[in-house]
């Protein structure tokens, strides 16, 4: 065991919140609470680990801390916060976090409310039967309303808000209500010590000493050091060499039992060998079922990444590994293009996945990066009747040849003030959404429901919506299948010349006007060159739009700046490097961006 | 080398031009009392014994001009105190046309000053206004006659081009007037918008356009047809003579050649090392009287940047850069160092070699710092 405490004094329990409404600082605050850390050691939000997490104020990856709670009665708990990521990239792992509690804290902004995302994850955890502790945070802000706040709790969610606590995770409000209501509501972990062992992964990161660490909740049975461990969905076996808890650091332990959670490493050299909602059996004893709920994770959005510098190829490669041997989710093969030549065809889960990959890569590795635009994945069915999947527009079969081509589709769920409801629908139509439902959660706000192209959404579809709604729209959206759409190819030529990586699928009524936006966007986005460089948008041989860019005539500082020779050279050296990070294309030397831009367009 | 140059800042102004980002101070008597005794200090630093010998002085701004009759002449002395101006070949000054009286005029030439650089930049009182410029046109004729007057001759005006609301036209004129008053030499830039000048916050509220492209062009080229025309040659990017009234003290910059830089923010290039001195005038004055040595910080030069430098400074000049220097200076060839850059320019039309000298273009002038930054070693 590793404590002198009851598994009855257990509690697993984690916290629900939208971003920035403060679920990373009551996290903290719980962690002051129980003297996990003092306040000396405490970095802000203790829980987002990484540089990037911190910056961007999200989670990124999950974390399981192990915490002592001496309740008001004078009884000892140990408590198990599991941290859980809060975007809808990460749903599949949200969910697999939640499956390791008994309960969860809802933390809802007393100013803003229920959003999109709370209410996705609320549904979660509901559907893993958890028990709810709502919490009204901020209370502190002016503007604060807890009772609407708690009626919509109760309208929208439909559990009871009477008594919800009110909290200021800043202020250190509520902190201990909050506590004690987790010894008294959530209910200890089920399961016994004697069952057959079922550990649930809810996470797993690769640490280059030790292999693949997993983080992981014993639903039954117990896990010791030396144990012959299977993994159930891929039947992989391995010893385990290190078992250990957080309290918040890593700490080694003997054993985990039953209602634990906390790591063990067994020299797992690859993460896809321990997939995040995968169940840990041993060898001898083993379970006859996992635990529901697994599920392997496909990438829904690809895109082409290349080093702006050729000789980074190699570099790039060793990059991608690394990072997979992290996240399994991320997918890449080789792939060549004529306009940027050798790189990666990668796939992510979502749009924020794929910019923190391309963040960390140029970031740790150092790797200036150009990137496509993100695409989906196009099910198309040819004229001799042969069906494949198409992740990379450039690789899309001429118009000719194409029967029928298919479109992931998704479900978004839109929640906004009743004033937005106009421009919302209009968004959504604009970008080839169906309406499928509109409910009023209460006099103020509305859910709105579309079916919508994935393509349509990858992209700025997020940003639109907050800048159409003045910020206050939130949105969540899931996978429903892929849906027959008319689609085509369109081709961008920059002097003549056909440039692969800008090539794009584009639905046909929209065709004509998308190309003549996004020929009029990199005419602004790639510099004057020496020469005139006509630039066009094709379909099949037909050319839809034109535009040009004027020859660049001049280029050289006449001043002298007196003797300032030093920032004579500054100058030339930002040149310099402003042209290494463009790529020549051909004739034409383009910037990174202009990869980027076919997408980001603006509809108005 | 021994150091032959010397360059002296006066970071004084009646006015902030809004184009201006040199180191400059609204004008204040006290602060450039102060600010002389400094400069003697620093001076002293480097000039500790007897009078040395020098090529060329030049004392810029700011406004040297702005200073009291009694100041300029406490600067003057303190110059003719450290350095030898007997021998001195070239001993400019900078002055703004709207603050040299005679008294003035007749002080520089006293004290043995051969040549002034006149802040011209435009004949049109319209465009001087937008400048943030004091003078007018009318003050320009006044101040080369109380310079003639004084018995200066070699006076140098700078034109700008290329300024908001300017047209070829209006710079154009500028140009013909520029050439009545028949001077020996030239200097004509274009303008840049840089960071922290009233035009930049103008230009990123987009209150302020420059004049497209294609019309600098047309201004620079007509810059040179006229010039060409009245017999004086090209012989920097941005500097026109007569032949032999060439700006020595600039050619030095461009020769990659020595020099002090004395004065807040002033830069100078001693063997081994670029100097660059504080800016701030508190800052500046404090750490003088502190240890008499301003400077902020020093950046090594070593053999890869003096190649650099040579090139890329040398190919501002007409004549351009002497293969035949080159290897004497270093021991190798430009070839040797530099990859096929030369060969590769000169296929892009944007260099030439011509009698052993390495050399910019006429397409080349206009792409000078493509052609510049293909001269920096990776």
């Amino acid at each position: 065991m590793t404590t002198q405490i009851k598994k009855e004094n257990v509690r697993n329990f984690s916290i629900i919140a939208h971003i920035d409404h403060g679920k990373s600082t009551l996290a903290d605050r719980i962690l002051e609470k129980t003297k996990a850390l003092t306040q000396r050691e405490m970095k802000e939000q203790f829980l987002d680990g990484m540089d990037l997490e911190r910056e961007r104020g999200i989670t990124i990856k999950l974390n399981a801390v192990q915490l002592n709670y001496t309740s008001a009665a004078d009884e000892d708990y140990l408590f198990h916060l599991i941290d859980t990521p809060g975007h809808v990239d990460f749903t599949y792992e949200v969910s697999r976090s939640l499956a390791a509690c008994e309960g969860a804290i809802l933390v809802v902004d007393a100013v803003q409310g229920i959003e999109a995302q709370t209410l996705a994850n609320v549904y979660l955890a509901l559907e893993n039967e958890l028990e709810i502790i709502p919490v009204i945070n901020k209370i502190d802000l002016p503007g604060a309303d807890p009772d609407r706040i708690k009626q919509e709790i109760e309208d929208v969610i439909g559990i009871d808000a009477s008594e919800a606590i009110l909290a200021s995770a800043k202020d250190g409000v509520g902190i201990d209500e909050i506590l004690e209501r987790i010894v008294t509501d959530i209910p200890a972990p089920a399961g016994a010590k004697e069952n057959p062992t079922k550990g649930l992964i809810f996470d797993s990161l690769y640490d280059s000493y030790k292999g693949v660490i997993a983080y992981t909740c014993i639903r039954e049975g117990s896990i010791r050091v030396g144990d012959k461990i299977r993994m159930m969905a891929k039947g992989k076996e391995f010893e385990v060499t290190e078992i250990g808890v957080f309290r918040p650091e890593p700490t080694p332990v003997k054993e985990l039992i039953v209602g634990d959670v906390g790591y063990l490493t067994a020299s797992i050299k690859n993460i896809g060998d321990s997939q995040v909602g995968d169940t840990i059996t041993l060898v001898k004893n083993p379970a006859a079922e996992p635990l529901p709920g697994y599920k392997r994770m496909n990438p829904m959005v690809y895109c082409g990444m290349f080093p702006v510098d050729s000789n980074s190829y190699n570099d790039l490669r060793d990059a991608l590994e690394r990072l997979q041997l992290n996240d399994s989710s991320l997918q890449f093969e080789a792939e060549t293009s004529q306009a940027l030549g050798f790189g990666f065809r990668t796939g992510f889960l979502g749009m924020l996945h794929m910019e923190i990959i391309q963040e960390r890569i140029e970031r740790e590795f150092n790797i200036d990066l150009i990137t496509t635009a993100p695409s989906v994945i196009y099910n198309v069915i040819l004229t001799d009747g042969t069906e494949k999947q198409v992740d990379n527009p450039s690789m899309m079969p001429d118009n000719q040849k194409l029967e029928e081509v298919q479109e992931p589709y998704v479900k978004a769920t839109v929640m906004v003030p009743n004033e937005y409801v106009g421009p919302v629908m209009e968004l959504c139509q604009r970008k080839r959404g169906n309406f499928v439902d509109m409910k009023y959660l209460d006099d103020n706000r509305v859910n709105i429901i579309y079916d919508i192209p994935l393509s349509e959404i990858v992209y700025d579809f997020f940003d639109t919506l907050k800048s159409q709604t003045r910020g206050y729209a939130s949105f969540d959206y899931e996978f429903i299948g892929n849906r027959t759409s008319d689609l085509v190819k369109m081709e961008i030529l920059l002097n003549g010349d056909t440039i692969d990586a800008l090539s794009f699928i584009v639905h046909k009524d929209f065709a004509f006007e998308r190309g003549k936006q996004i020929t009029e966007k990199l005419k602004d986005l790639i510099p004057r060159q020496q020469f005139e460089v006509p630039v066009q948008a094709a379909i099949g041989n037909k050319i839809v739009a034109r535009s040009t860019i004027k020859a660049m005539k001049k280029n050289v500082l006449s001043k002298c700046y007196g003797g300032d020779v030093s920032r004579k050279r500054k100058l030339l050296e930002k040149q310099k490097e402003g042209k290494k990070r463009m790529k020549m294309v051909g004739s034409v030397e383009v910037p990174q961006e202009a990869f980027m831009s076919v997408l980001e367009i603006n509809d108005d | 080398m021994k150091i032959s140059s010397a360059y002296i800042h006066i970071p004084f102004c009646q006015q902030i031009c809004h184009y201006c980002d040199f180191v400059k101070f609204f004008y204040d008597e006290k602060a450039a009392d102060q600010y002389l005794e400094a400069l003697e200090i620093e001076m002293d630093g480097y000039v500790p014994g007897a009078k040395q010998v020098m090529k060329t002085i030049y004392v810029g701004g700011g406004t040297p001009t702005v200073l009291t009759a009694a100041q300029l002449e406490k600067l003057l002395k303190m110059i003719d105190g450290h350095f030898d101006i007997d021998k001195c070949e070239e001993y400019t000054f900078e002055a703004n046309p709207g603050d040299l009286d005679q008294e003035k005029a007749d002080l520089l030439a006293k004290y043995g000053v051969n040549r002034i650089s006149l802040g011209v930049q435009t004949f049109d009182n319209t465009l001087l206004e937008e400048l943030g410029r004091v003078h007018k046109e009318e003050d320009v004729y006044l101040n080369i006659d109380r310079l003639r007057h004084a018995g200066i001759d070699n006076i140098s005006i700078d034109l700008m081009y290329g300024l908001p609301n300017q047209s070829v036209e209006l710079f154009e004129e500028s140009v013909d007037k520029a050439l009545e008053l028949n001077l020996p030499h030239y200097s004509s830039y274009s303008l840049q918008i840089e960071p922290k000048t009233v035009f930049h916050q103008r230009y990123k509220k987009g209150e302020l356009s420059k004049p497209p492209e294609e019309d600098e062009v047309e201004m620079y080229h007509l810059l040179q047809k006229k010039l060409r025309e009245e017999g004086i040659y090209h012989y920097e990017i941005s500097n026109f003579s007569r032949p032999g009234y060439e700006s020595e003290h600039n050619l030095t910059y461009w020769d990659n050649a020595y020099y002090y830089g004395i004065g807040a923010g002033a830069h100078g290039y001693l063997p081994g090392k670029r100097t660059i001195n504080i800016r701030p005038l508190p800052a500046y004055l404090k750490k003088v009287f502190e240890d008499g040595k301003p400077v902020l910080h020093e950046e090594p030069v070593e053999l890869k940047e003096m190649m650099e430098e040579e090139m890329f400074l040398g190919l501002r000049k007409m004549e351009g850069v002497s293969r035949a220097r080159f290897k004497e200076k270093y021991d190798r060839d430009p070839d040797e160092v530099f990859g096929g850059a030369v060969d590769t320019l000169i296929d892009r039309g944007l260099l030439e070699e011509d009698g052993g000298y390495i050399k910019l273009t006429e397409q080349g002038k206009l792409f000078g710092n493509d052609v510049f930054a293909s001269f920096l070693i990776d």
